[in-house]
């Protein structure tokens, strides 16, 4: 029994930082109709840019909103001039885009900063809660994950700039005859986006170990937990993230061949969306003739 | 001379004659040529270049059967990599455990993977765009995994070893270029099948099906029937290009089947051109020849000059080489046509 | 024939013997070696999930630049080409393909992995290529009977594993083993290499494993699953950023087993650092190197020369990661064998020569550890020394031992 309470709260700890990457990639989504296959590696860029911070002597706390800035700023840059001469053009070529864009800063990152692991320290301390089941510092990651999660759900549901966004997303040509600029919605989404897997690089790190790969395995299952949750649904996005790594850490555990945890269980993730194919809170999009 | 009647501003290019042939004969005489070009061609090159070459068809191969599937039929696919070993293990364990002769071993390939296409396919048909790429996805992760468990069949970690066919006595060639033809023979009926295949019915009804479902189905076409096939067949194709490279390399393990050749492979047929036949052998090119010139450009941050070059096709070329050269060169001969007879009926 | 002819001829064939005679004496030579270079083809994986063992290629270009710097080898200079092959077997034949055929290369060294490693075997000794002093752990490269142009390196995973295991007979006979391994050839070696070192025994003592693949994020859930079995001995078989995951979690759920590591990932700034030193007191690991971020190194006179050559030539290279003194061990090795070629820098002479090395002290070398050859005997190193981590630093203890195959 005990045993099965650690692996839940294994899974847990694991799964927030799986939902708080996904909040990125339901961010994208949502402003863009697109998944970005850059958002891992975006985010991981970022974790290095807030340690090299912390490393020049920068409170953490200082760091981590400087980043935070650094690169919303960044993502909007990135919509600018990366994305937006394939925005016309068909949705392949927009996906090549984002893998060309992850290879590149994966790449980058190894030749600066090189592929050693670094140290990364987090600002919750280690102490370990509840009878050594979780430690102060997933709680945290958990804590911060939550905090982005209400943050973007107020943003969407009850700020003015939030509805324009979500109105250019859904029918670009009637936003802009309501005045709204598409373009400005699409590059904010990619910023704040950008934000959030900041975020998530920098309460993950400490975590994971800080290398060029970090965010590699990670985006898989993030991705795995937005689509489970639902890819226009941040709420879906974060519970979806949580049951991934709790049923990654189950399988692993009571299969008898734990080599094959991987395969088991996106298995049956996929089980589930078989049966609910927009995921457990998503919108089916309904089509019109 | 021109006899032909056609008005000025007429849409078929294949109106007007060149030197007393028409448009649709220089076509075959231009395909004729291309072809015995690629015959010809491994012999006045090096054994290396030619076994490069063999590359570069087998991976045409394998993109021709993602763009039936992605292109022709809109089904995205993140996972062809996993089909591909599926063909390149059949044909291993065929030659390793049974020694079945290496020819012998690509229609069992071809079927297997076709099976295995249909089987997924079943099941894809409930999900679409970001939903099919990640079950595609969990195939393409998975299929390592399962080669690694099952280290009975298929040796596991250790991999297989192959021995490398031998050409036919009294041919006089070298292995490297008699494995060249014999892959260059596979390139071109494929090509041939499924040029036969898109440009037919089956085709039109994988594009409608494509673009319009909705409609497709209200029109009487069995969408479901369809996808499954199209999967299928685009499992073959791949499955095929696996079992040819198992062949020509000489050597499988899981780790030459990661989640990186899936992605190339997309990668590939997005730079040829999706939803194209000869897209498919520039896609190819790509796949095979960019990384190494990435290479030879920046050894620090190989991957950053490969990304950039993924970026750089898709801006000029967003349908691909020969999606967006294809139309080019139908315009211009068209406007080649119109000029000649608008000049002529002077 | 005239007179004239006669003479004529005789003294162009005698000068043809001359000019050939003139040729030998000068050296002879295979493809890739002339009198003023050496090209030597190299395999690493710069790209993709191995990419961190891309510092090796770097490290081996900035030992040769310096070697180059001082005069190069009986005045001919090294020029070293390394490609990526993104760890991936079929991109590996085909680099070797080119390096062999298209740059003419005098031999393959130090090529990466075991995956790319056997798949290029059967072609380079298939076209009598030497294939030296392979960059992994496997106990394959020994068998100079079935591949004579194949040599290993380093003491194979499974040595090392055996060395642990011995070790749980002697002083813990009644241990229960977990172990946690990477779902690859390098991890399985080191289970298949425990079992050897364990014997009959393998079964009853070994309770349970995990594994775990270099996509996943952490192995927390493994190791919590590891302690559910009641395990009091641990060994782990993992790359350092999951071998720090392994050492900080153990830790954090309070489980205190006797705890093996990897060599792989016992260096203490890149791994025991990030995790928590304090972490990690009593960890159990072999080595047969100096590890270049353990204080106790600090005035030993090869760590001063490989530091300086660090800040010279690899500046760019991190001081904590291992690889760069892997790197630098095995290039000083092949200078060694190069050297003793001489003028004579044919194929089979280099293999020749490298099958002929005794009691070589590299550079970074534990003490006491040596490198040894002969005919039948393809690997280099099979010395390691026990050592344990005291939270600052590993201490050595025991002696040297000794691990064949079968010993």
């Amino acid at each position: 029994m005990h045993q099965l309470l650690q692996q839940i709260f294994s899974g847990l700890s694991a799964g927030a930082i799986y939902a708080s990457l996904a909040l990125a990639l339901v961010m994208i989504y949502r402003a863009t109709d697109l998944v970005n296959f850059a958002q891992g590696e975006m985010a991981m860029f970022s974790t290095y840019i807030a340690w090299t911070l912390v490393n020049a002597g920068l409170p953490f706390w200082g760091a981590f909103i400087i980043t935070l800035v650094v690169s919303f700023l960044g993502g909007m840059a990135i919509e600018r001039v990366i994305i937006r001469p394939v925005e016309n053009a068909p949705v392949l070529a927009a996906v090549v885009v984002t893998i060309g864009l992850a290879l590149i800063f994966n790449s980058l990152a190894g030749w600066i900063y090189s592929y050693t692991v670094q140290d990364f320290q987090s600002p919750f301390p280690d102490r370990p809660v509840l009878g050594a089941l979780i430690t102060t510092r997933d709680l945290g990651v958990i804590g911060v994950t939550l905090v982005m999660l209400a943050l973007l759900f107020a943003f969407f549901r009850f700020t003015a700039t939030g509805l324009a966004m979500r109105a250019a997303a859904q029918n670009p040509a009637s936003a802009r005859l309501c005045g709204i600029r598409v373009g400005r919605m699409l590059a904010i989404g990619w910023g704040l986006a950008a934000a959030i897997g900041a975020a998530a690089g920098i309460m993950v790190a400490p975590v994971l170990f800080l290398d060029p790969n970090m965010m590699g395995g990670v985006l898989v299952y993030a991705f795995a937990g937005a689509l489970l949750g639902g890819i226009t649904s941040p709420v879906g996005a974060v519970i979806g993230g949580l049951i991934v790594g709790v049923t990654e850490n189950l399988v692993g555990t009571y299969l008898i061949a734990s080599q094959l945890k991987l395969t088991v269980a996106f298995a049956l993730i996929i089980l589930v969306l078989v049966f609910r194919p927009n995921g457990l809170f998503g919108t089916a999009i309904v089509r019109r003739v | 001379m021109n006899e032909s009647a056609t008005a000025v501003g007429t849409d078929a290019p294949t109106a007007g004659r060149y030197a007393g042939l028409s448009v649709g004969a220089w076509r075959w005489i231009g395909a004729l040529a291309l072809i015995v070009l690629a015959v010809v061609l491994p012999f006045g090159l090096s054994k290396y270049h030619v076994f490069e070459l063999t590359l570069v068809m087998i991976y045409a191969i394998a993109v021709l059967g993602l763009n039936i599937l992605t292109g022709y039929n809109g089904q995205i696919s993140l996972g062809h990599g996993a089909f591909f070993a599926a063909g390149a293990y059949t044909a291993a364990i065929l030659m390793h455990y049974y020694g079945v002769p290496y020819w012998a071993t690509v229609p069992p390939a071809a079927l297997i993977c076709f099976v295995l296409g249909v089987l997924f396919g079943l099941p894809a048909l409930r999900f679409e765009g970001p939903y099919l790429a990640l079950v595609t996805l969990a195939m393409a992760l998975a299929m390592p995994q399962l080669l690694k468990y099952f280290d009975n069949w298929t040796g596991g970690q250790q991999g297989i070893n192959l021995i490398k066919p031998l050409p036919p006595a009294g041919l006089g060639i070298d292995r490297d270029r008699w494995l060249y033809l014999v892959v260059l023979a596979v390139l071109l009926v494929a090509m041939r099948i499924a040029a036969n295949m898109l440009h037919g019915r089956t085709g039109r009804a994988l594009v409608a099906i494509r673009d319009h479902p909705i409609a497709a189905a209200a029109m009487g076409i069995h969408t479901a029937r369809y996808k499954t096939l199209a999967f299928g067949t685009s499992t073959l194709f791949t499955g095929v290009a696996g079992a040819l490279a198992a062949i020509v390399v000489g050597y499988v393990s899981p780790e030459g089947y990661s989640l990186f050749l899936s992605i190339s492979f997309l990668v590939g047929s997005a730079v040829g051109g999706i939803a194209t036949i000869g897209g498919a052998i520039v896609g190819g090119l790509f796949i095979q020849f960019v990384p190494n010139l990435a290479n030879d450009i920046s050894d620090a941050a190989p991957g950053a000059v490969y990304g950039l070059a993924m970026l750089l096709f898709m801006y000029a070329m967003p349908r691909g080489v020969v999606g967006s050269f294809g139309p080019w060169i139908a315009r211009s001969m068209r406007q080649i046509a119109q000029h000649r007879a608008g000049f002529r009926s002077k | 024939m005239t007179m004239k002819q006669t003479l004529a001829w005789g003294l162009a064939t005698a000068g043809l013997v001359l000019a050939s005679g003139l040729a030998f004496a000068a050296g002879q030579y295979g493809p890739g070696a002339t009198d003023t270079e050496i090209k030597i083809g190299n395999t690493e994986a710069y790209s993709g999930p191995a990419s961190a063992y891309g510092a090796i290629g770097k490290a081996e270009t900035a030992y040769f630049n310096m070697i180059n710097e001082q005069g190069g080898i009986n005045g001919r200079k090294i020029n070293f080409i390394s490609r990526d092959d993104g760890y991936s077997p079929p991109k590996t034949v085909e680099v070797v393909r080119k390096l062999v055929e298209e740059d003419q290369v005098l031999f393959i060294f130090n090529p990466l992995g075991t995956p790319p490693n056997t798949a290029i075997q059967g072609y380079l000794n298939d076209n009598k290529v030497p294939q030296l002093f392979v960059a992994t752990g496997a106990d394959k490269w020994n068998d100079p009977k079935h591949f004579p142009w194949t040599m290993g390196y380093q003491p194979s995973y499974r040595i090392e594993a055996r060395i642990y295991g011995r070790y749980i007979l002697k002083n813990l006979p009644n241990a229960k083993i977990a172990v946690l391994y990477q779902n690859d050839d390098f991890g399985k070696d080191y289970l298949i290499g425990l079992r050897e070192g364990l014997g009959d025994k393998a079964d009853k003592l070994i309770i349970a494993t995990q594994t775990y693949e270099t996509t996943d994020p952490t192995v927390d859930s493994q190791i919590v699953s590891l302690q559910g079995s009641g395990a009091d001995v641990l060994l782990t078989a993992a790359i350092p950023k999951f071998a720090a995951q392994a050492i900080r979690k153990v830790y954090d759920i309070g489980w205190k087993p006797t705890h093996f590591m990897t060599n792989v990932s016992s260096s203490v700034g890149a791994v025991f650092k990030p995790a928590g030193p304090e972490k990690g007191i009593g960890i159990i690991s072999a080595a047969y190197g100096k590890d270049p971020t353990d204080p106790q190194w600090k005035d030993a006179p090869d760590f001063k020369e490989w530091l300086a050559w660090m800040k010279k030539y690899n500046a760019s290279g991190n001081i904590a990661d291992a690889n760069n003194v892997y790197g630098y061990g095995v290039s000083y090795f092949l200078v060694q064998v190069l050297k003793a070629c001489g003028d004579n820098l044919t194929r089979e002479n280099v293999m020749k020569q490298a099958a002929n090395i005794h009691g070589l002290t590299g550079p970074m070398a534990l003490p006491g550890i040596t490198i040894s050859t002969s005919p039948t005997d393809y690997a280099p190193i099979k010395q390691m020394q026990l050592e344990k981590f005291d939270g600052n630093t590993w201490q050595l203890f025991g002696e040297v031992i000794s691990g064949g195959s079968g010993s």
